[in-house]
């Protein structure tokens, strides 16, 4: 559904991504490992348009979308639940699920649901600083769903969120793609990880391998931890 | 007969800029209609005063909430001049009694001012124990031919709480010099918020001034510009802590959206106890980059992203 081909980008002179191929399915959660300051974020801002690769291209459905704004890829069923998600002020929750404006009040509470939020306690709120960060997180992720989208990024959906919380969304995570999204699910936790069909292990600008979600997660273990590829100061740009 | 029909017009523009007909019709809603210097209209609910004398070029009233009183409606103030030109001095005095409590909506229409004026002394106490909301919208056109000139001194008294709104997002602003001040004693709270948007030559000040004086008095001046085409604006917020524990906060954040606009802000934080604390954030710029994206990966455009940040802003 979406194919990432031997994308590069470089930022002040440091390689982030490298030639970095791989592609996700309809109907199938794909994790992607990979450790702080690796990139992921970055690949994320690509897949969005928000910003753009050096080299390389990224094709939806066949049609190349390298170079589409980001309003056009949402349109064509693209989106993304961001890390560290804005704040808006006087924005509701209930408008800000309604941005898809087929969806039916009916639906905007059982998105809630899902991520665990009464309706009755938040439609009414706003999508500002008086929410915690795991809250925000998780109208993001109720938000993404409301898109009903073809692709949806998640970066890091679980980070921040309270144990009691992370069940909710990786049911919610598990139901985008039974109901036939492909979702890019960039993660750390082990929850996230049982809920994959896939797992994609990014190093060094790359996919340096993937595969089942427990043996994948095994060999991040026992090889990643070490890393000498990323996440070291770039001393000689500073 | 003059009356009556300015009156028939006054009403009509108040309703096409989205007042209630029903709530100045009604025996049980306070209210005063002025037009230039002339009174059309007043209706004192039950635990309301208001009194008028006309002058050469406007209105003095007295409005009095009496004490105790808990007015269940909102008091609605209609000023306006409909004419191309005009001048309109109104001197207003409140005194809102001991344990009273209002809310008053003024709305304020200019919608065909080439060379209007409108100017609005306010002194307003608020007594002891007292709630007074105070919430002026204005409607102008969209030719910038109005002059916007509304000063209030307010007191609070103890525990009382006083809480105003100034919006203008509807046609253009023209040249607005707003400045409040207001005086809050032993645990009051005093907030002041304005929202305005201003385009093509609009020149807008804005003063904000809060003295916490009493103990535990906490105060907010708040205020949201949006700013395109040419438009210029200065705000001006201080906040003086002078009492223990007072808390103060300065709040501003301006949206510069036009290649022509000049946006200034002057955040004063003053404090005059060791045990008060005063505070202020002020943010002047283009919109958040990471709110368009974020609406743009909803599927907005960028110009229908705007609008909705936008309104939010000054909602
Ligand atoms: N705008 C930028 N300019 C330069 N370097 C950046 C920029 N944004 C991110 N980086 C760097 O790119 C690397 C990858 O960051 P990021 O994608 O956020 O990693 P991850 O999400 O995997 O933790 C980091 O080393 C970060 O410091
Ligand atoms: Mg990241």
């Amino acid at each position: 559904m979406l194919e990432i081909r031997d994308l590069k980008l470089t930022l002040n002179g440091k390689p982030i991504l490298d030639g970095l191929n791989f592609a996700v399915e309809k109907g199938r959660i794909h994790g992607l490992l990979g450790v702080n300051g690796v990139g992921k974020t970055t690949l994320a801002n690509l897949l969005m348009g928000i910003s753009y690769p050096d080299k390389g291209s990224i094709v939806f459905e066949g049609q190349d979308i390298t170079r589409r704004d980001i309003s056009e890829r949402a349109r064509m069923g693209i989106t993304l639940a961001w890390q560290e998600p804005a704040r808006f002020e006087g924005l509701t929750i209930r408008e800000y699920l309604r941005m898809n404006r087929h969806l039916s009040p009916r639906e905007a509470n059982n998105f809630l649901w899902m991520v665990g939020l009464p309706p009755a306690d938040y439609l009414d709120r706003g999508v500002d600083t008086s929410l915690s960060g795991g809250e925000r997180k998780r109208v993001e992720l109720a938000c993404v769903m409301a898109m009903k989208p073809k692709v949806a990024i998640l970066d890091e959906p679980d980070s921040g969120i309270d144990v009691v919380s992370l069940p909710h969304i990786m049911n919610a995570i598990a139901e985008m793609g039974k109901r036939g999204s492909a979702v890019l699910l960039i993660t750390h936790g082990e929850e996230a990880v049982n809920v994959a069909d896939e797992i994609l292990i990014m190093c060094a600008g790359r996919i340096i391998n993937h595969g089942p979600p427990q043996a994948m997660c095994e060999w991040f273990r026992g090889n990643c931890s070490t890393c000498k590829h990323i996440g070291q100061p770039d001393l000689e740009g500073a | 007969m003059v009356a009556v029909r300015e009156y028939e017009a006054m009403l009509e523009a108040y309703s096409r800029a989205g007042g209630s007909l029903e709530a100045l019709r009604s025996k049980d809603v306070g209210n005063l209609v002025i037009h230039g210097n002339k009174v059309l209209g007043v209706n004192e609910a039950r635990g309301i005063k208001i009194e008028t004398q006309e002058t050469e070029t406007g209105v003095n009233v007295h409005f009095l909430v009496e004490e105790g009183a808990k007015i269940s409606h909102p008091v609605h103030l209609c000023f306006g001049v409909l004419p191309q030109q005009g001048l309109q001095e109104i001197v207003l005095e409140v005194e809102a009694l001991a344990d009273s409590e209002v809310d008053v909506i003024a709305h304020c229409i200019f919608p065909n001012a080439l060379d209007v004026t409108h100017r609005m002394n306010a002194d307003i106490v608020i007594g002891d124990h007292a709630r007074f909301c105070y919430h002026e919208t204005h409607y102008h056109g969209e030719s910038g031919g109005v002059n916007v000139i509304p000063h209030g001194r307010i007191r609070v008294g103890k525990k009382g709480l006083w809480q105003s709104s100034f919006t203008l997002i509807e046609g253009c602003v023209g040249t607005l010099d707003y400045d409040f001040e207001v005086f809050g004693d032993e645990k009051s709270v005093s907030e002041l918020l304005v929202k305005v948007s201003g385009k093509k030559e609009d020149e807008i000040n804005v003063v904000e001034r809060i003295y916490l004086e009493g103990k535990e008095a906490r105060g907010l001046a708040k205020t949201r510009l949006v700013l395109s085409d040419n438009a210029r604006a200065l705000f001006r917020g201080e906040t003086y802590g002078n009492a223990p524990f007072a808390r103060g906060h300065v709040d501003c954040l301006e949206i510069v959206n036009g290649d022509g606009v000049v946006a200034k802000a002057i955040p004063v934080v003053c404090v005059n106890d060791k045990r008060a604390k005063v505070t202020h954030e002020a943010a002047i710029g283009s919109i958040d980059s990471k709110q368009m994206q974020t609406l743009m990966a909803r599927g907005l455009s960028e110009e229908e992203a705007v609008d909705v940040i936008v309104k939010g802003i000054l909602r």
